[in-house]
């Protein structure tokens, strides 16, 4: 040992391995706009298409005139659904098990569904075109309040499903009846409701809204007529699976499709299932022979593609009189629009709801959900949100709350009573699922200690007295907000999307000069995976992080995977790397044995090498034993050094955590302001913690925006009032409040690495603190739940109907 | 339409096409020029991912046309590394600081910024704010953002950066 | 999101633009900043078949002192305002005012003559401009005319404006040196427009209002001057019943639509909370 030599703490730093804060490998490209967008494709020849829309939420298409369209110079074709008929594409099966509509055929069933194609030379002439073709509707009667869908003389939505008295989930009621999906004991929990000495029950709303990533859906499709393969580009967050779809539902060889998710300006969710544009642009492309290209605005992205959320859940909880829950009774109306498209792995109608038990120790529950059709949008998607975890969290936490004001309990109390204890893990829920760890109690007392929870309540009592003395107009509230989430689908025992287990994959190849480059089935859309997934080979495999090239999205390379949604990428493809990883560092041992001529157990692993036991001077790094794997492997030892693994997880991953809003109205304007917020998150072993800041930030700004007036709402004749984004609500850098993070590890048991997945979490428990620090603001003046969203002029009038303003 | 021969200066250098008069800008700058690292995320003028330097001037590039931009000079965010290829303060800023996460809002930000640097080197948290409210991100909630901004403001005035304590 | 097709004409003069105007016809539109302009043509929301740019017409920028009014060309900028030295002294509430509406970019661009002569009822201009008493020179086939704010607003995009007429500046009589003002605006977010919006001009002696001018924005299908508002304060020190009057008196005369701010009753509620708290920072500033 010298000088020169470096220390352990050098050497592990040089690999910028897990935990630490490595900056970003795609900001390199993305500060000088030199990422690579869909849009920013550019193809010889290359076409663009555009939608003819319906302006009618439910009407009959009677015709469809293009002979004017058709004379607009540059406009080659107009595509509508008897074109498509005839390659058996006018509808796509979705990921729910229901069929959709590709372009309106016979009727539109929710405004601005698509009802023509136009393909021209560019983009100019394309929206000529479509401003040309002449629709000729007929309207008729709409539904778009989902409590009405069922009633006995609604109109028939969908026609093709006439006589049809069973779906993919089972039996249907009614003809606007989708599914019914029921978990739980049903005898236990009416027994405990029975003998309860307190329960609440109350209609809790998570209202429609929508995903709106930066960037909108396109695609680039490419037919080769002389090879017969088709390429497409596109916004995929789950790039495998398109391919495998289209496969399907297009009748080409899967070998003969590249689908390619390049750049991706944001998905949220919004990007994983298939959109009338891929179709038509496929269909256009192998038609022309020439590369077509969709790209929509964002108004058609905020009123066409899928939605989030409209679950209206009726929720009942039974305690004992001392804040004890001893059950949980919820019935959720589930708005699906015209056709459900919802992205959901195949069992599980309403996702993974049935987490709707939460942080608490509930002995029995049961949980009945209904799914109805409407003239509304298809979906709904998982907007940042695992699959309705957001809905269930919000649920779940918004009854806690209200169950402390019957019981005259402090909520945080509450949940503290009741929460899963740390001895009880895993813990086995009422509703079946298998929670791998947690430790509630001590977040909880680390978030109520940080924000000084006891002083807050001080300050609101005082408050509250000065305000019903008439010394303030401003109310102030409390929002409590403590999260199980469950992500990270899934197990091939529970889970599969359209037949495919959701697993996922690495493969890992090293080079000789002790670089390498490793591909996944998962497909960041901002999450930074080019640099936290060489993070975990670095610390695996003890080469830094610089020296692997991550690559994702291009089907052809890499190997299967279910792509990123449901901060599923870090507790499945993030297992797979690691699993891959230790593939090569066991191949890798046995290679450094034989060269330093040792016995495989007589090695150690040490930081980026390894030493022989008792003789510390005898060591090989990882890099040298990447030269080594090209030209000295033991005898009968194949030459190289790559490992593949697919890992079908065990079990889900449940991140939790515990979050604190601390808000200010003014009753008179209605206008709030949170003065505070404070988020604790367990995501497990944390791979970059500038990274999850990022994402917390992100998350959280995102459910600010929801639960305080974003939301995509119809008027009574089926309009879109909230349809771009003058009225649907993107906070500025102005609103949007300051954010404070902490957390706790409570690494999950059964991942190689610990790791849980934090993305989604803010989005999941960040509704929950917002809506209730609106509740707790106004539960003094006589509320018990007030729906979001919390805009100003709902503020002002639930302040109106308290009678705290004339 | 005829179409009309515009020019103008674009991160320094002369271009010159045929456009439309109704060519909006972004479209000239993405299309004709090739310069994709303009985004466009809306048709309403809210988002601000179209943001270039034009005259001095932030403007969104989407409400504008090509025509009006004749003789003009145009700063996009393909203009702004420095001369040796490092990245200039605002870029190194937003790596440093985790102000970008897809990319997409990231040009118009910067572009943005570096106006706002311009006339103000010296801003508080509140006037960062309020000069970035004409550009939406959904993805870093502004906070890094901010941080990336203030990064850019010391290292322009030669000071070292200091994280606030969170 | 893509315009129809437009002829496209940029004159160097008021006179070659009214030509261009007249000789083009009714399907020809002038265009200033753009920025409510040209987000309705990409929704086709509005097909001019021409446009006439006025960016290169000499003679409509600056600000200027003329006796005792300050006289602003239409294109100057809502930045421009923002800079200038001479508003922020003698029109400070311009100044604050053009802060307010949409975001730096927008101000970048967007003119103060635009915003005062395409009838939204949404813009913030045309309130302060009548509360200030300003007049709007037209300029046309016919010669000029001075049109007041006060009769310039016939309905919603409904102006005293006649095909073939510009705009092409704004006088504004100075306000004393010792006048209160504020533009007290509430919206959902920075970039929106008001959801109600009020205006106060006023001076004071002794502790209690002397003159008095109240404007509304977005509370109607145009811009309004709430009269009896401003009298019901005037001679009073703006104690609590004068405010009430006041705002009852303005929200009698307001008639806002009901959209995603919120419902009428509610925009009228928060209209009335404006002119108040537009006269309690105005007095506070008024010497």
């Amino acid at each position: 040992m010298n000088d020169m030599t470096p220390t352990r703490e050098q050497r592990e730093a040089a690999l910028e391995g897990l935990g630490c804060k490595r900056k970003r490998v795609e900001d390199i490209r993305f500060t000088q706009g030199k990422g690579n967008y869909v849009d920013d494709l550019k193809l010889p020849g290359m076409l663009h298409g555009d939608f003819v829309r319906s302006p009618h939420a439910h009407a009959r298409v009677k015709s469809i005139n293009s002979e004017e369209a058709l004379k607009v110079p540059g406009v080659l074709a107009v595509i509508t659904a008897e074109t498509l008929k005839t390659v058996n594409l006018a509808w796509m099966p979705t990921l729910a098990g229901d069929v959709q509509m590709v372009l309106a055929d016979g009727k539109a069933l929710y405004q601005n569904q698509e009802v023509a194609f136009v393909v021209a030379t560019d983009r100019y002439a394309a929206d000529d075109g479509v401003a040309k073709v002449v629709v000729e509707y007929e309207p008729l009667p709409v539904i778009i309040d989902p409590f009405k869908s069922m009633a006995p003389d609604a109109p028939v939505l969908r026609e093709d499903l006439a006589g049809k008295t069973a779906g993919a989930h089972g039996a249907r009621k009614h003809h606007n009846h989708i599914f019914e999906w029921t978990v739980g004991d049903k005898e236990l929990t009416d027994a405990a409701f029975k003998k309860a000495d307190v329960t609440i029950k109350e209609l809790i709303s998570y209202h429609r809204t929508h995903p709106s990533p930066l960037e909108t859906c396109q695609c680039v499709c490419s037919f080769d007529k002389i090879k017969g393969e088709l390429t497409i580009w596109g916004t995929f967050q789950a790039p495998h699976v398109i391919r495998t779809v289209v496969s399907l539902i297009a009748k080409l060889p899967e070998q003969k499709i590249h689908v390619i998710s390049p750049d991706i300006g944001g998905g949220f969710g919004n990007k994983v299932g298939a959109y009338p544009g891929y179709i038509c642009a496929a269909v256009a492309s192998i038609v022309t022979g020439k590369p077509v290209k969709w790209v929509e605005d964002r108004i058609e992205n905020l009123t066409a593609t899928s939605f989030a959320r409209d679950y209206h859940m009726t929720t009942e909880i039974a305690a004992t009189r001392d804040g004890k829950v001893t059950g949980l009774r919820v019935h959720v109306l589930a708005d699906h629009g015209a056709f459900d498209a919802c992205a959901d792995p195949s069992k599980w109608p309403a996702g993974f709801f049935n987490i709707v038990t939460g942080s608490y120790d509930f002995p029995v529950a049961h949980l009945a959900v209904d799914g109805v059709y409407s003239n509304k949008a298809p979906g709904g998607v998982a907007y940042r949100c695992s699959f309705r975890v957001t809905e269930a969290a919000y649920c779940i936490e918004r009854a806690m709350d209200i169950l402390a004001q019957k019981l005259g309990m402090d909520p945080a109390e509450l949940r503290l009573k009741n929460f899963v204890r740390p001895e009880q893990f895993p813990y086995h829920s009422a509703l079946g699922w298998e929670y791998d760890s947690g430790d509630y109690h001590t977040a909880m007392r680390k978030m109520m200690e940080a924000t000084d929870y006891a002083a807050l309540r001080k300050e609101q009592a005082q408050k509250r007295a000065a305000f019903k003395r008439g010394e303030t107009r401003e109310i102030m509230g409390l929002g409590v907000s403590f999260f199980t989430e469950i992500v990270g689908a899934g197990p091939s025992k529970n889970c599969d999307i359209l037949g495919i287990a959701m697993f996922d994959s690495c493969e890992i190849r090293m080079h000789p000069t002790g670089a390498g480059i490793a591909r996944m089935g998962t497909k960041s859309q901002g999450q930074g995976h080019e640099t936290t997934w060489a993070q975990i080979i670095a610390s695996e495999i003890g080469i830094p992080a610089d020296n692997i090239m991550v690559e994702e999205g291009n089907t052809d390379t890499a190997p299967y995977g279910l792509g990123t949604y449901g901060s599923r990428s870090t507790p499945v493809a993030g297992a797979a790397i690691a699993m891959a990883a230790r593939k090569i560092k066991a191949k890798a041992q046995m290679i450094a044995a034989y060269k330093l001529e040792v016995h495989e157990d007589d090695l150690e692993w040490d930081i980026d090498g390894f030493r022989v036991k008792g003789l510390p001077e005898k060591f090989m790094s990882m890099k040298d034993v990447c030269w080594a794997a090209y030209n000295s492997v033991p005898p009968g030892m194949e030459p190289g050094l790559e490992a593949v693994s697919y890992y079908d997880p065990p079990n889900m991953t449940y991140p939790f955590g515990a979050y604190l809003c601390v808000m200010d109205i003014d009753v008179d304007t209605g206008v709030f302001k949170v003065r505070r917020f404070y988020a604790l998150d367990d995501c497990g072993t944390r791979i970059n913690p500038m990274i999850i800041e990022g994402q917390v930030h992100g998350g959280l700004t995102e459910a600010f925006a929801i639960a305080m007036g974003q939301e995509i709402r119809y008027d009574e004749t089926g309009n879109v009032v909230t349809g771009s984004f003058m009225d649907f609500f993107m906070p500025t850098a102005v609103e949007t409040p300051h954010w404070e993070t902490d957390f706790t590890v409570t690494p999950s048991p059964h991942h190689p690495i610990g790791a849980k997945g934090v993305g989604e979490s803010p989005n999941v428990g960040g509704v929950p603190a917002f809506s209730n620090a609106v509740n707790d603001a106004f539960s003094f003046l006589g509320s018990t739940h007030i729906q979001m969203p919390h805009d100003y002029w709902r503020n002002w009038k639930t302040a109106k109907a308290l009678g705290a303003v004339a | 339409m005829a179409k009309t021969h515009v020019t103008m200066k674009v991160n320094g250098a002369e271009v010159e096409g045929l456009v439309e008069p109704r060519t909006l800008l972004v479209h000239f700058l993405r299309e004709t020029l090739q310069l994709t690292g303009t985004h466009i995320g809306c048709e309403t003028t809210h988002c601000g991912a179209c943001t270039v330097d034009l005259d001095g001037l932030s403007v969104k590039s989407c409400t504008m046309f090509a025509v009006q931009a004749n003789g003009s000079e145009i700063s996009t965010i393909e203009g702004m590394a420095n001369a040796d290829g490092t990245l200039s303060p605002l870029q190194e800023g937003f790596r440093m600081m985790h102000g970008l996460q897809c990319g997409y809002c990231t040009p118009g930000m910067i572009m943005r910024a570096y106006r706002l640097l311009k006339e103000n080197p010296q801003p508080t948290e509140e006037e960062i704010r309020m000069g970035i409210s004409g550009n939406l991100c959904r993805c870093t909630g502004y906070q890094n953002i901010v941080k990336a901004i203030q990064y850019a403001a010391a290292k322009q005035s030669g000071v070292e950066f200091k994280e606030a304590a969170e | 999101m893509i315009p129809a097709p437009f002829g496209y004409h940029r004159p160097t003069s008021v006179a070659g633009a009214i030509k261009l105007l007249s000789t083009l016809g009714d399907e020809a539109r002038p265009l200033a900043g753009g920025h409510s302009l040209v987000p309705m043509m990409k929704l086709r929301l509005a097909t001019p078949t021409h446009l006439v740019d006025l960016h290169g017409v000499a003679g409509l920028k600056g600000i200027r002192r003329d006796g005792n009014s300050i006289v602003i060309g239409a294109m100057t900028t809502q930045h421009e305002l923002i800079g200038s030295e001479e508003i922020g002294t003698s029109l400070p509430i311009l100044r604050e005012a053009a802060l307010l509406i949409a975001d730096p970019q927008v101000r970048y661009r967007g003119t103060l003559g635009g915003n005062v002569a395409n009838g939204d009822p949404g813009n913030d201009m045309p309130a302060l401009m009548m509360t200030l008493g300003a007049s709007y020179q037209l300029q046309g086939a016919g010669g000029a005319r001075d049109v007041r704010a006060t009769e310039f607003y016939q309905g919603a995009y409904f102006t005293a404006l006649e095909p073939g007429e510009i705009l092409t500046s704004i006088a504004i009589p100075v306000p004393a040196a010792t006048h209160g003002w504020a533009y007290e605006k509430l919206k959902r977010k920075v970039g929106d427009y008001a959801t109600a919006a009020a205006a106060v001009v006023l001076t004071m002696s002794g502790g209690k209002v002397t003159s008095c001018a109240i404007g509304l924005t977005n509370l109607h299908e145009t811009p309004l001057l709430a009269a009896d508002a401003a009298k019901a304060v005037i001679g009073t020190s703006l104690d609590a019943a004068s405010l009430k009057k006041a705002a009852s008196a303005a929200e009698a005369i307001m008639s806002p639509a009901a959209d995603a701010r919120g419902p009428v009753e509610y925009r009228k509620h928060v209209g009335g909370i404006m002119v108040t708290r537009a006269l309690q920072r105005a007095a506070s500033r008024a010497g």
